[in-house]
């Protein structure tokens, strides 16, 4: 009767489970055994990892005298700590003070990661759901811009800014002509934006393009115009896409020298100033590790509140530099 | 528009961001409100049409800023703008779906256009004239770059062990890493630490490694330093010593990269599918024939990714030499030549855009093969 009552398959299946647990207990222990010695190679690096930034970090606490006359790992016998480096660094005045640069960063940031964003999106919604001729072309053209060396591109712009174009003697283009003006940043927008632009089209088409096919039609049978579904549709659905490429240029931005180097004038940004900074008080370590942190803060926080959408940016793909 | 930013810059630097902000939206509105109206049908949306496909060529001619003798440039825009009209008329979207493409994309191509690739072609121009730009040289730049008293050579070489070292090792930790701590506990805290690194600038990243290689007389403050005592060493000036100086500039920039490395390898690695590593335990593959019978296989296009954008990185790296050593003790590379030799007066614009130049042909392997797979993949191929 009983043995009836068993359906065979069940009985394969009930063997199968069985021995699926064992290997899985098996596996366990193996997996234990040898995930301890990765683990412990993890650990190992990750310290590695993090004592240099630590390093700093607790040399910038450290009295100025005794940065420079002993080790910062002597601060775990004899701490004696004080914020004092951060108050007389934003206050130190080279050029201008570091704490005016750390403005002159924010005032380049915003604007030049909001703009190439707005521009990206218009072109990468054209790019991925209106058709034209030549599409594919344009389109592989805007992406090997992305790995094109800026470098290529920062002298000629830089003369485009300041003399313009001239077709003959005929002046096409006569130049921003900001030489004299002291203040302006907008050299310094326009170059972020630009550079922006061939990495920004790219991420921000591939989300936009894998949207799914029967919204659109749907909008579109129901007569909505390329505005609204951009409006619409779009850009609500796309927020993860700009959250990811926002922080990406905000970091790039933020964390840049190169062009800072050759467009921001007399407003350097904060990275610039340490650099003048480290080359002229090379040796001034309570300075240099104030700023080093003052530097790095801002990017910092938006990397621990909004690493998953920097994760989904870095696996978009990020050519950039 | 010379004197909208001249006016601006007058401003105090904070109450720049929303201004410029607000002026920007003003124009995307602007944008946004024609493609709104452009493929209605009806005499009214005609004449809108071709009002605007006139009034704006002429306008962004005028807002740039023409000079007297060139104000032809007006009537020419404003004639191009109606041919435009008139083309877009037979379009084969349909009336004014060709002028709503053009909103939509001109913006981004023309700034592309003006400020990338116009600039490219004049670097490649300029880098054989004359540094004032008077007379062809040929290729004497590039002889002159790489002359041994230039430091050209050794920067050229310099680069080349950066390009082939760093994503070599940064890969290999990353992919290590990677593989660890997958699946153990408290992943996602350890892969914080060494992900942090890619948040931080390159002159930070240089800052902190200038002072872990601090050389002093006496007491040393450098960790690195330090270490060497404790085994009864000497200390060495690390950062004059070539050519170990390079290895350790480039620890700067591989410690920078790693995390990046690392992120996009465990996602991958995470995305094999379980079958295929317990169908090779099951045949008593070990962990490290699974490894790299199962993983590497199956994160292979990964890992290149990876190395290629890290080799690019390594290639175009300027922030962490001019951190540093700015070039002395023979660790400058192309890139942080090519911004010295610009930044002498008067700008030596002809070596410069050789210095360029060649930076770019380095690079163009890696362009020419990103490309040539992003059109395969856009082909379906």
């Amino acid at each position: 009767m009983i043995a009836t009552d068993i359906d065979p398959r069940s009985a394969r299946r009930v063997e199968k489970a069985t021995l699926r647990a064992e290997t899985a207990a098996f596996n366990d222990s193996k997996k234990r055994l040898s995930s301890k010695g990765a683990t412990i190679a993890a650990v190992v690096i990750a310290v590695i990892w993090t004592i240099p930034t630590f390093g700093l970090f607790v040399t910038s606490f450290r009295q100025p005298a005794d940065i420079n006359t002993s080790g910062w790992w002597t601060f775990f016998t004899h701490p004696d700590l004080t914020i004092s480096n951060y108050t007389n660094t934003l206050n130190f005045n080279d050029t201008l003070t570091v704490g005016q640069s750390f403005v002159n960063s924010l005032v380049i940031v915003i604007p030049a990661t909001l703009i190439p964003i707005s521009l990206a999106l218009l072109a990468a919604y054209a790019f991925a759901w209106v058709e034209f001729r030549g599409k594919n072309i344009l389109f592989v053209g805007v992406f090997s811009l992305q790995v094109v060396p800026i470098q290529v591109a920062l002298v000629p712009l830089l003369l485009l800014f300041s003399n313009g174009v001239t077709i003959g003697h005929w002046a096409v283009f006569p130049g921003l002509n900001l030489s004299g003006t002291d203040g302006s940043f907008a050299r310094i927008w326009i170059a972020h934006t630009i550079f922006a632009l061939p990495l920004a089209i790219f991420l921000l088409h591939n989300f936009i393009a894998a949207l799914p096919v029967d919204i659109m039609e749907a909008a579109k049978i129901d007569g909505a115009s390329h505005g609204q579904i951009f409006f619409r549709i779009v850009l609500p659905l796309a927020r993860p896409a700009i959250a990811s490429f926002a922080i990406l240029q905000f970091l790039w931005v933020w964390n840049d020298l190169l062009v800072a180097t050759i467009f921001a004038g007399n407003n350097p940004p904060i990275t610039k100033l340490l650099v003048d900074l480290a080359g002229t008080y090379g040796q001034q370590w309570y300075l240099l590790s104030a700023g080093t942190f003052l530097a790095i803060i801002a990017p910092l926080i938006v990397f621990f509140s909004l690493q998953r959408y920097f994760v989904r940016g870095l696996l978009a793909g990020a050519t950039k530099g | 528009m010379t004197a909208f930013f001249q006016w601006l810059a007058g401003l105090p630097p904070l109450a720049q961001i929303p201004v410029i902000l607000v002026a920007f939206g003003v124009v995307v509105a602007l944008i946004l409100f024609f493609v709104e109206f452009a493929p209605r049908a009806g005499r009214g949306y005609t004449i809108m049409r071709l009002v605007v496909a006139i009034a704006v060529p002429a306008i962004i001619v005028l807002v740039l800023g023409v000079y007297n003798d060139a104000v032809w440039l007006v009537p020419v825009a404003a004639v191009l703008g109606a041919g435009l009209f008139l083309l877009d008329l037979r379009a084969r979207g349909g009336k004014g779906s060709m002028l709503q493409l053009i909103a939509f994309m001109a913006p981004a191509v023309l700034l592309l256009a003006i400020g990338l690739l116009y600039p490219l072609i004049k670097t490649v121009i300029s880098a054989f004239f004359s540094n004032d730009g008077s007379k062809f040289v040929g290729i004497a730049n590039f002889s002159y770059v790489l002359a041994p008293a230039n430091q050209g050579l050794i920067a050229l070489g310099n680069q080349i062990i950066w390009v082939i070292i760093t994503p070599i090792i940064a890969t290999a930790i990353g992919l290590a890493y990677a593989v660890f701590v997958d699946k153990s506990r408290g992943e996602k805290v350890l892969k914080v630490f060494v992900f942090m690194p890619v948040a931080i600038s390159f002159v930070g990243a240089s800052i902190i490694f200038k002072f872990f290689y601090d050389y002093q007389q006496g007491t040393q403050i450098g960790l690195l330093n330090q270490i060497v005592v404790w085994f009864g060493g000497q200390p060495v000036n690390w950062l004059q010593t070539s050519p170990l100086n390079i290895a350790l500039l480039i620890v700067i920039l591989i410690w920078t990269q790693t995390g990046f490395a690392m992120v996009l390898l465990s996602a991958a690695i995470k995305g094999i599918p379980e079958e295929q590593n317990e169908a090779a335990e099951l045949d008593g593959a070990n962990a490290w024939a699974r490894f790299r019978n199962v993983t590497v296989p199956g994160i292979r296009p990964t890992i290149i990714v990876v190395w290629i954008t890290i080799a690019i990185v390594s290639l175009k790296v300027y922030d962490i030499i001019a951190a540093t050593t700015q070039g002395q003790n023979n660790t400058s590379v192309i890139s942080f030549q090519m911004v010295r030799l610009f930044e002498n007066l008067p700008p030596q614009t002809g070596t410069s855009s050789a210095e360029a130049v060649l930076l770019f042909i380095l690079i163009l392997p890696f362009l020419i093969y990103n490309a040539n797979n992003i059109r395969k993949q856009r082909l379906g191929l």
